[in-house]
């Protein structure tokens, strides 16, 4: 099959750069290895905030797709239906000694044109955050920081680009790229595939894929960041982003509420050789312990829900490498993208579709559709609006996770998008069935029946995510599974 | 919708008795709202023996224990709402409910009786590191799985926590040919019942490790094994102890947490240690009219006492519409003492007390050769030999209006394990 | 010469109280029980040391359920011998029942040949 363009990886980054291309006449490909979009890698999860842009160095690829990126979220978020919440972070500095630190980072925010940064002391910050300990000497206010939800994010692009065309092709995990005739030739697993361009947003594997055909060599380190998820009853515990100003004893962990209404507290940082190595820690849950109340006192850390890491593709330089290779013609690279990443993803997608298009001389779409109707939540309509809805689609009526409120309704939603759940992890993504607090005990078994049923297979075929991970290893008695078919 | 005097959350077990005593006390127009779309709550997946040996003398299974009680309602044609969620319930006791032929509705009941039972404790919660791969299940949807729909979840399985439906798991999986490897339980004791341990671990040769954890996780897509280690006395593993145990199931059976965000978002008050509400001598919580019992009160071991507890919930609603208020002179907090860790109910007017109540609690470690004492204004009242005592067990006292009135006033009650004095 | 007197320990499991009792052994029977809080015990110490038995649950396929359920729950009639469990649940594997069952309907008579009947526990439309 020969496309246009062939994009590798379907997380925030990858759905970003297809959403903004799918704005243009030609033949899109998103090949990602997991069954899902923001199914593996540092999307699905991340500390889920819209960075101000006060961090990135000054002058950075990175300083200007968060800033840029930061303002983009919010008529996006409209656009694409999913939610955004522009509640304001805040970097606390506990030592006088460690003002000089706080003091560069708002230079560096106003350089990098952040709005409405402000240094607080005293109780004045407590004004904007009263759960920082009155020992806090000052702290940096920037009100333009925003929470979202990566996986609706990503969700909301992969499916306003595959709206507009873009093929999403999933379980698929290239093994090879190499140019023939003039086309990029890309092996995988599952055949070949050619395409005149090739956009490389494979995450950790950035640089396996980038060294496949470029001579400059990248070097990716994988860098795990665990997190503790918050029940929804401490949900209120804090309404800012609290950041905890790095110093010598190195760099803290924030808190911050979710779009949803928990609190996530992480992440740590441990540099690490597995690219798939997202398995929490003993030491690194005591780490998060140990530092998530430096800032603030009386974290309800016994209100843990779960917990759960992420890794975020380093790059040694600590820079987005964004564009093509130099040594490698029509073969792009959106590489490095760590942290601020989530923030970034619509500026780099613009930027990168912008600049695709034009070397391969591509139109704009006369009928792109420029914006995506979320998953229906009926928890936001009245009651009469929801009692229409039920008496229409009487599954909304059906409650099927409880701790969320998720009913049938919404589940088949999530399952019959484009693209949509194949996975009682997909359908967790997308509407939060088995993210509450009881973490799927109750509705996990529901969420099985209804994904067999939409789908057409057997319940012994519905996994957790995908791959090997089967829920079920057959029937109860004897290993009748074959049977079933 | 029609209007109900009485509503009650949850047609399991506490629900099931709650509605029949309170039919059976004077008032009618009692509704129970069920999610599921039968009655009987757990009991349905509870295919294993033991129910009813208090109630009825025999020895039952979930499901025909349950089906005396669901025949109660039947017989006395008490309303049910099956498939139907209860949303909230706000603090002036309207409940509202949704289900797909009703959409959402409002009922404005005289009193609630919370019977939403409990939820058991998840992997998060637990805090245990390693990979999140599938095969990590609580031990009752487990059970949900292999009786209710007929799959096994795995066929090399390791379970964490000795609660009673982990041992009773034990045995399940174990009769459908899976391999039990082991039963690691944090804690020096188990927190299931004794006979659990002889008939589903022993009888099959199933090591019961006390004092061990699972460390870590192994898998990506599916449990792949689990980590094993010893734990010292501050429940922390000891390095050098770790065994690598190859699975592709892990049970967790480790503990049942009362549910109650229902009751939590009405405003009722709520019980730290029993995460159930605080309730008076009627199994009334502090919001007026507002009852609750079972499990979503504090955890049970045993479905008999629900049953009991329920009974008293019910007959306590009626006694509330029929008197349109509840009247108490007097507030007297239990106090606690000797390793009694809990005391439901907590709050009593001795003069509200009709003929008796049953006062449940548990320990805090084990005990041996002790005596549950009631100490009334700083004498002790009564107490009763316990050569053991252990958490997993509740224990119970019955206060009689008998004793109450042998009182001319009570200003304190105080509950206490303490040595046994032999006479 | 008289047999060795050998002493036993067990758990009841009765009932919920799990009483320990002490049985003394000699010539292969039970000659005294101590511990036990109520006759079943001292009845329970005879059975499990010379012949054990236990009740037996499970489920059995069920179809043309209106319910939609495909399994009905089941128990021995009675405690079958310790020894015949995993003989009963080959047999048990093999049933399949058409809805409705009641409580108490034999679905396997003389299960493994212990002569102890197997029967549904749960009404189901």
């Amino acid at each position: 099959m020969t496309y246009d363009i062939i994009i590798i990886g379907a997380g925030v980054t990858g759905s970003a750069a297809a959403r903004y291309l799918s704005n243009y006449d030609a033949r899109i490909a998103v090949v990602e290895r997991a069954e899902d979009v923001c199914a593996m890698g540092a999307s699905k999860a991340n500390s889920a905030i819209v960075h101000a842009g006060f961090d990135a160095a000054y002058g950075s690829l990175m300083a200007r797709f968060n800033v840029e990126g930061s303002r983009m979220m919010e008529p996006l978020s409209k656009q694409l239906s999913f939610d955004y919440s522009r509640i304001g972070s805040i970097v606390v500095c506990m030592d006088s000694r460690d003002m000089p630190r706080l003091e560069a980072l708002y230079a560096n925010g106003i350089k990098n044109g952040v709005e409405g940064l402000e240094l607080l002391y005293g109780e004045a910050i407590q004004k904007i955050e009263p759960k920082i300990k009155s020992s806090a000497y000052a702290a940096l206010w920037a009100p333009t920081g925003a929470i979202i939800c990566p996986f609706a994010l990503t969700a909301a692009l992969a499916e306003n680009a595959a709206a507009n065309g873009a093929e999403f092709i999933f379980n698929t995990t290239v093994t090879a790229i190499a140019k023939e005739q003039g086309l990029w030739s890309v092996q995988t697993d599952r055949g070949l595939m050619r395409a005149r361009a090739v956009i490389n947003a494979a995450g950790t594997y950035a640089d396996v894929l980038h060294n496949m055909v470029s001579r400059r060599h990248i070097h990716i380190t994988p860098r795990r960041g665990e997190y503790m998820l918050l029940d929804k009853s401490v949900g209120s515990f804090v309404s800012r982003t609290v950041f905890q100003l790095p110093t010598e004893l190195g760099k803290g962990v924030l808190i911050s509420p979710t779009v949803h209404g928990n609190i996530i507290v992480g992440p740590t940082a441990e540099d690490i050789m597995d690219r798939d190595g997202v398995n929490t820690t003993a030491a690194g849950l005591e780490l998060i312990r140990e530092k998530a109340c430096l800032a603030v006192d009386d974290v309800p850390l016994k209100q843990v829900i779960t917990s759960f890491s992420g890794l975020r593709a380093h790059e040694v330089s600590h820079e987005f490498i964004v564009g093509e290779a130099e040594d490698a013609e029509f073969f792009f690279d959106l590489a490095g993208i760590e942290s601020p990443g989530l923030s970034s993803a619509p500026a780099i997608g613009k930027y990168i579709s912008e600049m695709v298009a034009e070397r391969l001389g591509l139109d704009e779409k006369p009928d792109f559709i420029a914006t995506r109707e979320g998953i229906l939540d009926p928890k936001r309509l009245s009651s009469e609006e929801r009692n229409r809805l039920i008496k229409r689609e009487p599954a909304y009526g059906r409650i099927v996770c409880r701790c969320e409120e998720i009913s049938e309704g919404e589940i088949i939603d999530a399952i019959r998008r484009t693209p949509g759940a194949r996975s009682l992890d997909g359908v967790k993504r997308r509407v939060r069935a088995g993210m509450g607090r009881c973490q799927g005990g109750f509705c996990s078994t529901r969420v099985m029946e209804i994904l067999a049923r939409e789908l057409g297979v057997d319940i012994a075929g519905i996994t957790k995510s995908g791959g090997a991970s089967r829920l079920i290893s057959g029937l109860a008695k004897q290993d009748k599974t074959a049977e079933r078919g | 919708m029609k209007s109900y005097d009485i509503a009650i959350i949850g047609g399991g077990p506490a629900g099931l008795a709650a509605a029949a005593a309170a039919y059976d006390a004077g008032v009618k127009s009692v509704v129970i709202i069920e999610r599921e779309d039968s009655l009987g709550g757990i009991l349905n997946q509870c295919i294993h023996p033991g129910f009813g040996l208090h109630t009825f003398k025999q020895e039952l299974t979930g499901p025909e224990y349950a089906a005396r009680f669901i025949e109660k309602i039947e017989r006395r044609g008490i309303d049910t709402l099956l498939s139907t969620m209860v949303l909230s319930i706000a603090a002036d006791k309207s409940v509202t409910a949704m289900n797909r032929t009703d959409g959402v509705f409002t009922i404005r009941p005289k009193a609630v009786i919370l019977c939403m039972g409990c939820r058991e404790r998840s992997r998060g919660a637990l805090n245990i590191p390693g990979y999140r791969p599938a095969g990590i299940y609580s031990a009752g949807t487990a059970q949900k799985l292999v009786n209710i729909m007929g799959y096994m979840p795995g066929r090399e399985v390791v379970i964490l926590g000795s609660g009673d439906i982990g041992l009773i798991m034990a045995r399940r999986m174990t009769l459908e040919g899976a391999h039990v490897k082991l039963v690691a339980e944090l804690m020096p004791y188990s927190g299931g019942l004794k006979r659990n341990i002889v008939q589903c671990l022993d009888d099959f040769d199933i090591p019961l490790k006390l004092s061990h954890t699972v460390v870590d996780i192994h898998g990506r897509e599916r449990l792949e094994g689990v980590t094993i280690a010893a734990v010292g006395p501050d429940l922390k593993p000891i390095a050098g102890s770790e065994e690598y145990y190859p699975c592709d199931t892990l049970l967790l059976s480790c503990g049942l947490i009362p549910e109650n965000e229902l009751s939590r978002a009405m405003g009722v008050r709520m019980n730290a240690v029993t995460g159930g509400p605080v309730v008076n001598e009627a199994l009334e919580t502090e919001v007026e009219g507002v009852f609750s019992a079972g499990n979503a009160l504090h955890v049970h071991d045993l479905v008999d006492h629900v049953s009991e507890e329920a009974a008293a919930a019910g007959r306590n609603a009626a006694h509330y519409v029929i008197n349109g208020e509840s009247t108490h002179a007097e507030r007297i907090e239990i106090e606690l003492a000797g390793g009694v860790r809990y005391a439901v109910p907590s709050i009593i007017d001795p003069s509200a007390i009709a003929q008796s109540i049953t006062v449940r609690m548990r320990v805090a470690g084990i005990m041996k050769n002790k005596q549950l004492s009631v100490y009334i204004n700083g004498q002790r009242a009564l107490s009763r030999p316990r050569p053991v005592m252990t958490p997993g067990e509740m224990e119970q006292i019955v206060l009689t209006k008998k004793l109450m009135d042998s009182y001319e006033s009570i200003n304190s009650i105080l509950i206490c394990a303490e040595d046994r004095e032999d006479k | 010469m008289e047999a060795k007197l050998d002493t036993k320990k067990l758990t009841c499991i009765c009932c919920p109280l799990g009483c320990s009792i002490e049985a003394d052994m000699q010539g292969g029977s039970v000659v005294a029980v101590r511990g036990n809080g109520c006759p079943n015990g001292e009845k329970y110490a005879h059975t499990e040391l010379t012949a054990p038995v236990r009740t037996l649950t499970s489920t059995v396929a069920l179809v043309n359920s209106k319910s939609g359920m495909r399994l009905a729950p089941v128990r021995s009639s009675e405690p079958i011998p310790k020894d015949k469990l995993f003989d009963c649940m080959k047999e048990i594997a093999n049933i399949s029942v058409s809805a409705p069952v009641r409580i108490g309907d034999t679905v396997l008579q003389n299960a493994a040949g212990t002569g102890i009947s197997i029967i549904i526990t749960r009404d189901i439309n």
